[in-house]
């Protein structure tokens, strides 16, 4: 609980003037992610970064520090009935606010509820020059600047330390309950994007194992009325399977011996024939792959479903492990990676090994 | 910053009528007239000449033209913008999209469409309707403003509080580079890998690609939609009940606020019923299904009664509820009868400091002696203060300017910020000093730099050289320090 800003921008005005690159951990739950660290990097620790700024429930506006745990804020959001809305994954008590957006984390309730980056409002930063910046604000609407923000969300810290995030938050839903039935992976993809066009309170809606789950959530009487109109039954555990699934407990998940892929695509594309397991969620949006491969080959497969794909967690970490991006957008993006890091300090070819 | 055009104006038309129909090419200022502004007429600018390519092709081959001449290029759409975005550079080109305006692609199951930048905002949920869908962001424009000017804006409405702004509702844009390269930033996935470009080119007024495609999430229909229209005596009563409603845990579709100047001018126009002797005056939508709407609005109006609302109507009809939503939807036509013309604000604040900021603009009125009526999206703190003036007064704009720039500061003094939705543009670049210190405005600099080196994109708008920062802060007196985003009023 602690204001350790000033430290920070010394280590990193320190490793700008010796010339060393800075590793940025928070909670350091997400170590998997990205491609390998580099392991001649100095560490710069962020997890003390932490504390929560400012809080009006009125507003649905929380300030907190980078380094603050998910559950001290959800914790306090909970006294006064509200949540983050992203439904954040939590890979451990440690994981913090910063490590979710720097990798742009959110769980099921994603295609209703918005995302990380959906949801963040401000953003205190410290650049590859030491200078500690302020972007966005504290309220809703702020098109004053470029959304420099919302740019950090999957940079996985390769354009400066997030220091302090405005976000939105939300009220709990008064009441939620969980549909549950069998269904074949090839019809499931159109059955919930088809329950998803309906005009009736649906917050999840993912398929693993040969069932499918949706999720009803808002006022008790509309949440009921609709259960009654759709098919399927009412799981008793509903809410703790969601959170397996927000925080990747379910079985599906267990294990590094096998790859876990993430695609990214259309809700209605059909599912890539691969070897290996899937679990579909975000109504199709999101669909996670167990199978060997590489990240090539798998490329075209989620092109053709109009998205693209990453290694998410094993596998090989050495090459890349996010989508190949065209030459055009390669530029931009190195460009924008000196403007911001200009020596090239921070989380030095986490993302791409290009940048 | 562009150095001189090395191409003289009949050379540009010359080269530009070799791939794009030479009626296409406009250069006498007759026609050109129509150019010089946008919604924001009291900026006006003639443009070199104006260019309406009707192909992604002819604009790469614009662009490049452009950059290789360092040509200043500013993209338009609709011209519906209020900040004066699309105001034309003297020695650069217009370059309109208005000739993209096909919807691509409807895909009813997945709820998304393919549109090209100068489809209409309204044209969209008008033709996705046949499916029980609609596009969320609904800016007043709407009617007019095309979904490329509202991705440049990154547009609101009044149901973003629920639904989100631009940013929320976009999948992917298809744009031509300063330098004439076709990308296509986001997926038909709800995130991509690498940077947010996608959030970045959001907003960002023209001043980093020129979108040439866009496409868009659809939502379902809501079942039902009922409005509650509370009158307040006072104010402060008004502001507490924004509050009210949204720690009682309802997210309103829309959540709309009108002062007693806006409540007398709407009425007068709308004839909507409105309380005419209210201080304060809340349209309070609630959507979904209809049993979530009907227990929703039981809590509502029993909220408002709580907080002291002196009259609590709730809309039984679709006619009834368009009547409610008419007086506020003409809210700008109402005020621009009782006075020659009117300047519209669009600071943010924090929802707390409602009536603490109307109360203070209250008082401002009567120093700088000009009449300022207030709507407001009170859901999400988006003020939009009308300043009442006659431009035939000799000093009367000048007057208004003073009055608008001292609002905009006292937004971000609460903790608000410049502009919510019409963007910065040219008209709020000075403000954009009192918001952001030297190092953050440098550093949109460079990210600007990262899209378009040589400086040809809407030159001059959005983010202000540094060198006139100085002077405009100690011009104002103002001390730009972060801490003190808290005003002293707490």
């Amino acid at each position: 609980m602690a204001d350790i800003s000033q430290q920070l921008k010394e280590q990193v005005l320190q490793a700008r003037d010796s010339g060393h690159k800075l590793n940025i951990v928070g909670g350091g739950t997400k170590a998997f992610m990205g491609r390998e660290a580099d392991t001649d990097a100095g560490t710069l620790n962020v997890g003390e970064h932490s504390g929560i700024v400012d809080y009006h429930p009125v507003e649905l506006v929380l300030t907190v520090r980078a380094g603050t745990p998910l559950s001290e804020i959800e914790a306090t959001l909970a006294e006064e009935g509200q949540c983050l809305h992203f439904e954040p994954p939590h890979f451990g008590a440690a994981s913090t606010i910063g490590g979710t957006l720097a990798c742009n984390l959110s769980g099921p309730g994603r295609p209703w509820a918005g995302s990380v980056r959906d949801q963040v409002l401000g953003i205190r930063l410290l650049n590859g020059k030491g200078e500690h910046l302020r972007f966005g604000g504290q309220v809703m609407k702020n098109v004053a600047g470029y959304d420099v923000s919302r740019l950090q969300a999957g940079a996985l810290g390769t354009l400066g330390v997030i220091t302090e995030i405005s976000m939105k938050v939300m009220p709990k839903p008064a009441a939620s309950l969980t549909l549950v039935q069998e269904m074949g992976m090839d019809e499931v993809v159109h059955y919930m994007n088809s329950r998803a066009a309906e005009p009736k309170p649906i917050t999840a809606a993912c398929w693993v194992d040969g069932k499918v789950y949706l999720r009803l959530a808002g006022a008790k009487s509309g949440v009921e009325a609709t259960a009654e109109k759709w098919s399927g039954e009412v799981m008793e555990q509903g809410d703790e399977f969601w959170q397996q699934v927000q925080d990747m407990q379910h079985e599906f998940f267990a294990g590094n011996d096998v790859p876990l892929w993430r695609f990214s695509v259309g809700s209605t594309a059909t599912t890539p024939k691969l070897e290996g397991n899937w679990f579909i969620d975000w109504a199709g949006s999101q669909r996670w792959f167990r199978g060997a491969g590489e990240l090539k080959d798998l490329e075209p497969a989620a092109r053709a479903a109009g998205g693209q794909v990453s290694l998410f967690r094993g596998g090989d970490r050495t090459g890349e492990v996010m989508h190949h991006q065209p030459e055009a957008l390669k530029g931009i993006q190195r460009r924008i990676k000196t403007a911001f890091d200009p020596d090239n300090i921070f989380n030095p070819g986490r993302l791409y090994s290009w940048l | 910053m562009t150095t001189k055009p090395k191409v003289s104006k009949a050379e540009l038309a010359e080269q530009f009528r070799a791939f794009i129909d030479p009626d296409y090419v406009i250069t006498d200022d007759e026609t050109m007239k129509p150019y010089e502004c946008d919604g924001m007429s009291m900026y006006c600018e003639m443009p070199l000449l104006v260019v309406l390519p009707e192909t992604v092709e002819q604009v790469q081959r614009v662009m490049r033209i452009c950059n290789e001449n360092a040509v200043p290029v500013v993209a338009r759409g609709a011209g519906t913008g209020l900040s004066a975005g699309a105001m034309p550079n003297k020695e650069g080109v217009v370059l309109s999209l208005a000739k993209f305006n096909r919807i691509i692609d409807i895909d009813p199951l997945a709820r998304t469409a393919r549109l090209q930048p100068g489809v209409r905002n309204l044209a969209i949920s008008e033709e996705v309707a046949q499916f029980g869908l609609y596009y969320g962001p609904d800016p007043s424009s709407q009617i007019a403003c095309t979904i490329g000017g509202n991705v440049a804006e990154n547009s609101g409405g009044v149901h973003c509080l629920k639904y989100g702004l631009t940013v929320h509702n976009i999948l992917s844009v298809e744009m031509v580079t300063a330098e004439g390269d076709v990308v296509t930033v986001g997926s038909d996935g709800l995130d991509s890998c690498g940077m947010d470009l996608l959030a970045l080119m959001t907003g960002s007024e023209g001043l980093l690609g020129v979108v040439t495609e866009v496409k868009v999430k659809l939502l379902p229909k809501p079942e039902v939609a009922q409005v509650v229209m509370a009158g307040f005596d006072d104010v402060q009563k008004g502001g507490d009940a924004v509050g009210g409603i949204i720690s009682h845990g309802i997210i309103p579709g829309g959540l709309e606020m009108m002062d007693g100047h806006a409540i007398i001018a709407a009425d007068d126009f709308a004839q909507a019923g409105y309380p005419r002797d209210a201080k304060a005056l809340l349209l309070c939508e609630v959507d979904g299904t209809e049993e979530e709407v009907h227990e929703h609005i039981a809590e509502a109006e029993e909220v408002f009664r709580k907080l002291g609302a002196t009259s609590v109507r709730t809309s039984q009809s679709e006619e009834e509820r368009a009547l409610l939503w008419k007086g506020r939807k003409s809210a700008f036509p109402a005020v621009g009868r009782i006075s020659p013309d009117y300047y519209c604000m669009d600071g943010t604040i924090p929802r707390r400091h409602i009536a603490y900021v109307l109360t203070e603009m209250e008082k401002m009125s009567e120093e700088f002696g000009l009449r300022v009526a207030n709507v407001f999206h009170a859901g999400d703190g988006n003020l939009h203060p009308l300043i009442l003036f006659d431009a035939n007064v000799p000093g009367e704009f000048e007057r208004t300017e003073a009055f608008g720039s001292r609002i905009l500061e006292m937004c971000v003094e609460v903790g608000g910020c410049i502009t919510g939705e019409h963007g910065v543009g040219v008209e709020k670049i000075r403000q954009m000093a009192v918001q952001f210190n030297d190092e953050e405005l440098q550093q949109f600099h460079d990210v600007k730099a990262a899209f378009d080196p040589s400086g040809i994109l809407n030159p001059g708008k959005g983010v202000p050289a540094l060198r006139f920062c100085q002077e405009y802060r100690s011009l104002e007196h103002k001390q730009h320090t972060h801490e003190h985003t808290e005003a002293a009023h707490g």
